[in-house]
């Protein structure tokens, strides 16, 4: 990752899909991600054609494998709450190792791990080929509100100084000896809380000064980046297609 | 109506009833480097302000380049005034030094080749070249200042006002920042208690107090004026050698 790079998520490559415009990756995201989850969890032949779909597409963005790995281990809990299912789940038994374990359960386990590793594989590669102002750019392109990417853009860009800030109040408690133990030692904290609420609030005043005195005008401009070409649309739209060609054959077969 | 900068017995008042600005009078010629002087609360800050229009007066005229301030005038006064706040905090708000320099000019209409173009070459007039891909909250307290300039100059302005550009800064960075105001061709109001770069920068200073200019004139004749400096709860730092330091002790 080069040092000009903002967050953890992403993997410095220069593969097609890291180049690929951030509002055709998103769209492709949302028609996978809506394809997979609407998929009945019988058809499992569905889920490895979406699977090979993640692979391939993994494969092409060039980021290593063992990142994608890694990154995945954020769905364990989800994980570890579905491998419990089949051992509470009612219904009808059957015999695994020796275990009495639910079919519905299995079933209803499965299901779980597999949309939830698809999905936020899907996710995972989104972010580890497009930086986060990408996305944002992207979703503005999608007519996603400006207000909302607006706010998401300070919120990148402010919460590192927020952060800074509350520890620097947090280091000027501790050096006057404050050492919060029991639940009547918070007032403290819930006061500082306030105090950064009102920083915040007034430097929002000072920036949207700062944005007024170089034009702003209410709409945040558009920086004359590439937009999506019709290829790569067509690139998306197929995809898209496939995914969901897939699960409709999915739901008509089951 | 004479002068790049022209500000007549403006007042201003906050919502909160504090008067900040009470008939202040000031004129800044073409390509004049003047400083602004004086106490905390003297209404440096909000001077600044009323300059491209961020705040507006309740009374009293100002004009920039021949330009009325009135709700017409806005935009081309907010292009030709170009204001580089104290915080670059403030200033720096857009996830990359480059978009955040290009966030003006993008205002202004510009797009594509021309856009970049403007973006480079303020990016150049303060050594901002290799930061420009960097999110401001990775860049050391002199580059978010000279990246805040360079999102000023961007806007090609014909009157830059600085607020504290000195503050914070180590002595390197705060002899980089003199520097570079020196090589600014454009007309320049340095709001500074640094009166040493004041004194190093500026011909004219001018000393705010109470909302009202109460002293105009030569950088030198301010600065040794220590009767004048006092009334207004300035002073002339004195700076004692490290040498005279030693024999003493």
């Amino acid at each position: 990752m080069g040092a000009g790079h903002s967050h953890a998520l992403y993997i410095h490559e220069h593969s097609r899909l890291h180049k690929l415009a951030p509002e055709a990756k998103l769209a492709a995201a949302v028609g996978l991600v809506v394809s997979v989850a609407i998929t009945p969890r019988q058809a499992i032949w569905a889920f490895g054609v979406y699977s090979l779909m993640v692979i391939a597409l993994a494969a092409w963005s060039r980021v290593p494998a063992r990142f994608l790995v890694v990154r995945l281990g954020a769905v364990l809990p989800f994980v570890a709450f579905a491998l419990v299912i089949p051992f509470v789940a009612s219904g009808r038994q059957t015999d695994i190792l020796g275990m009495d374990v639910s079919v519905e359960g299995l079933w209803g386990m499965w299901n779980i791990v597999a949309k939830a590793l698809l999905g936020a594989g899907v996710s995972i590669l989104l972010t580890a080929t497009t930086e986060i102002p990408e996305i944002i750019r992207g979703l503005g392109v999608l007519r996603v509100p400006s207000v909302v990417t607006g706010i998401a853009t300070f919120m990148i860009r402010y919460l590192e100084l927020i952060a800074d800030e509350l520890g620097r109040v947090r280091v000027a408690m501790t050096s006057r000896g404050y050492d919060p133990r029991w639940l009547h030692q918070a007032r403290p904290i819930a006061s500082s809380a306030g105090a950064m609420f009102v920083r915040s609030y007034e430097r929002g005043e000072r920036v949207h000064a700062a944005m007024l005195a170089r034009g702003f005008d209410g709409e945040m401009p558009d920086f004359g980046k590439p937009r999506a070409s019709p290829l790569e649309w067509l690139g998306i739209v197929a995809l898209v297609v496939l995914s969901l060609s897939v699960a409709i054959a999915a739901l008509v077969s089951t | 109506m004479s002068g790049d900068v022209r500000v007549a017995d403006v007042w201003f008042s906050y919502p909160d009833g504090r008067a900040a600005l009470r008939g202040l009078d000031l004129t800044i010629e073409e390509g004049e480097r003047v400083a602004l002087i004086g106490p905390n609360g003297a209404g440096k800050t909000t001077l600044a302000l009323h300059l491209n229009g961020v705040l507006r007066a309740d009374t009293g005229e100002i004009s920039i380049v021949g330009l009325e301030m009135a709700d017409e005038n806005l935009k081309e006064i907010r292009r030709r005034v170009g204001l580089v706040f104290q915080d670059p905090n403030d200033q720096l708000f857009m996830p990359s030094v480059r978009d955040d320099v290009a966030f003006g000019p993008a205002n202004l209409g510009f797009s594509g080749e021309r856009l970049e173009e403007r973006v480079t070459e303020a990016l150049e007039m303060v050594d901002g070249l290799e930061f420009a891909d960097r999110p401001p909250h990775h860049l050391s307290g002199g580059e978010k200042n000279r990246a805040a300039l360079a999102t000023v100059l961007a806007m090609e302005p014909d009157v830059v006002v600085f607020d504290e550009p000195s503050s914070g800064l180590d002595p390197a960075g705060r002899r980089d920042s003199i520097e570079t105001l020196r090589r600014l061709p454009m007309t320049q109001l340095i709001i500074t208690h640094d009166m040493p770069l004041a004194l190093e920068l500026c011909s004219r200073a001018v000393i705010v107090s109470g909302g009202r200019v109460v002293a105009s004139g030569a950088s030198a004749e301010i600065f040794s004026d220590a009767d004048l400096l006092a009334r207004h709860r300035l002073e002339f730092p004195h700076v004692p050698s490290p040498g005279t330091h030693l024999r003493r002790v």
